[in-house]
């Protein structure tokens, strides 16, 4: 099959509009957070820096972003150990029951959010009669983003074979050294785009942490849909969406190089 | 490779290993393979086991239960009245063939648009272009999902950017409703959507094409019979983001759909308004069923293996 220039050209042309789709409204975010408009309305009134200003003074915004940040980083180490540890188990045996135990791996993600979320809080309050708090909803995002390690670390698995570790093993390397020196290097940037994929599937979750976080815990999606409604407070939301996406450019683009090099590598 | 850093100092001789604890361990495992599977399944699978099957299996249990509508408190005896009420209310069925309308046609949407933008991807631009499309394909999944959904809520108003581009051209915008809900969902998800269709045909080997097109298949047979049922297992698993978390949505129908409800606010409603946990749960048996029935379907496509 050669493409010809026109269906080359067509479906350049029909990138290029669904990127303009993509982005139109986070262009809107963008302008709207320089509006002198509370109500995000069209085409802006006026140019102001008061909302950038207030932001980066608001004391609710910044704890909710840390508190969002532990939380994420807390919930992608505990998958990345769990999702890792589960693929060796499902790629490298063959078990009575495995492909339930997969299956079981995929549902937290598969099933909607508000499920696991009541399920997870009738869990905690009257199953185990524990008070939420930020640890029940370290629990909740770590069972969910164990999925995304695993589809990294399992297709790397699958793609490596055992040749290496074989080869180490009759040099005289014991388990431990043989992951140390020969499985780790070569899972390394698996391990990376999941758990990055973890931190960002946690960063921005809402539906299961309304359900499983205590009172006092704000993560950055709580403080956002608590202020979305309030005129006052739209614009500076919009402002720490504008500053999200423009921060996420740099792991993005570290992941991409680690990818980059790798195939180079091969 | 990197870890070639092994020791180069022991050339005359590799020194027989240590017999410390590691090493006896490793020994060990070496020879029983299944306890060398238990180390790695327990964790995860205890896990899994207690914080997820646990607490669903006990949410389904309490649909089989009631509310004391004195006390508010839950009746733990059994009775099918929530199933039954779920099953012929007509407010559920409607909801639920709205929910699931919703979900397909996003479903359907996204597939579209994925298909086209990943198919440019993957084959037709270069190394560098690639790398680019990529980070603007991911990048919107930074951006809080809930302020997108607002983003589109101010699109969409009525002194919205939407109104205002279609305006000289004699348009308007749809408005908040159903509409508005399937435009934003399939915004929301078509990232996810695209991601795998992307890595499927990126797979797809260019010799295949080549061979397709040397054998004179035009260039719409070989997309239809050569690259289609190779991605078609990606296409699933994008289609399972795209349907499951339609299904399961309550606060973008809040933001951008009006009136109209889903399953996801009949859920919601009856856990907190309504402090009806056990309806809550018997609703929530609706889309449990539907996205297992849909698993089931698409299993042996392979496409499970490629979320």
């Amino acid at each position: 099959m050669r493409l010809s220039r026109l269906s080359r050209t067509v479906l350049g042309i029909v990138t290029v509009l669904i990127l303009l789709a993509i982005y139109l409204p986070l262009g809107v975010v963008f302008i709207n957070s320089f509006s002198t408009s509370q109500s995000l309305s069209w085409p802006p009134p006026g140019f102001t820096l008061e909302w950038w200003g207030k932001a980066f003074q608001s004391a609710g915004a910044i704890d909710a972003v840390l508190t969002s940040v532990q939380l994420a980083i807390i919930a992608t180490i505990v998958s990345l150990v769990l999702g890792t540890l589960i693929s060796f188990a499902l790629q490298r045996f063959a078990f009575f029951g495995r492909d339930t135990v997969s299956l079981l791996v995929i549902l937290p993600i598969a099933l909607p959010g508000i499920i696991t979320g009541i399920a997870l809080n009738n869990f905690f309050r009257t199953i185990l009669g524990v008070p939420l708090s930020i640890w029940t909803v370290v629990i909740a995002h770590a069972t969910f983003c164990i999925v995304t390690v695993f589809n990294n670390v399992i297709a790397r698995l699958r793609r490596l074979g055992t040749n290496f570790e074989e080869a180490s093993a009759d040099l005289g390397a014991g388990i431990w050294t043989t992951f140390r020196l020969i499985t780790f290097p070569q899972l390394r940037s698996a391990l990376f785009a999941g758990g990055l994929l973890a931190f960002a599937l946690s960063f921005d979750e809402i539906i299961v942490t309304t359900f499983t976080a205590g009172s006092g815990v704000t993560t950055l999606p709580i403080f956002i849909l608590n202020n979305l409604f309030r005129p006052n407070q739209a614009p500076i939301v919009s402002v720490i969406a504008v500053v999200l996406v423009l921060v996420s450019i740099v792991p993005i683009y570290i992941a991409q190089r680690i990818a980059g090099a790798e195939r180079d590598d091969r | 490779m990197s870890s070639a850093a092994a020791p180069t100092q022991q050339r005359s001789g590799v020194p027989a290993p240590r017999h410390g604890l590691a090493r006896r361990g490793s020994a060990f495992f070496s020879r029983h393979p299944r306890l060398r599977l238990g180390f790695l399944i327990a964790a995860p699978l205890l896990w899994l086991g207690i914080v997820y099957v646990v607490a669903l299996a006990a949410l389904l249990v309490t649909a089989f239960w009631s509310v004391d509508s004195f006390t508010g408190e839950i009746t733990q005896s059994w009775t099918l009245d929530n199933i039954i009420t779920v099953l012929t209310g007509s407010l559920y069925q409607v909801v639920t063939l709205r929910t699931v309308g919703v979900a397909l046609l996003v479903t359907v949407i996204d597939v579209l648009i994925a298909l086209q933008i990943a198919f440019f991807m993957a084959k037709v631009a270069g190394p560098r272009m690639q790398r680019i499309l990529v980070i603007a394909v991911l990048m919107p999944l930074w951006a809080s999902y809930l302020v997108k959904a607002y983003a589109w809520r101010s699109v969409l108003s009525q002194d919205g950017i939407l109104q205002w581009l279609l305006t000289p051209f004699g348009g308007s915008t749809p408005g908040y409703g159903l509409t508005a809900t399937i435009i934003t969902l399939s915004y929301l998800w078509l990232p996810y959507v695209i991601l795998p269709i992307y890595a499927g045909l990126e797979r797809v080997p260019d010799s295949l094409l080549e061979a397709s097109g040397d054998l004179g298949g035009r260039t719409w047979m070989t997309l239809r019979l050569v690259t289609l049922p190779l991605i078609w297992p990606a296409i699933i698993a994008g289609s399972i983001f795209s349907f499951s978390l339609s299904l399961g949505d309550y606060l973008t129908v809040n933001i951008v759909g009006g009136a109209n409800q889903m399953l996801g606010n009949l859920v919601f409603t009856n856990v907190g308004a309504a402090n009806n946990l056990p309806l809550a749960a018997a609703i929530a048996l609706i889309p449990i069923a539907i996205i297992f029935g849909y698993l089931a379907l698409v299993r042996r496509t392979g496409a499970l293996d490629n979320l």
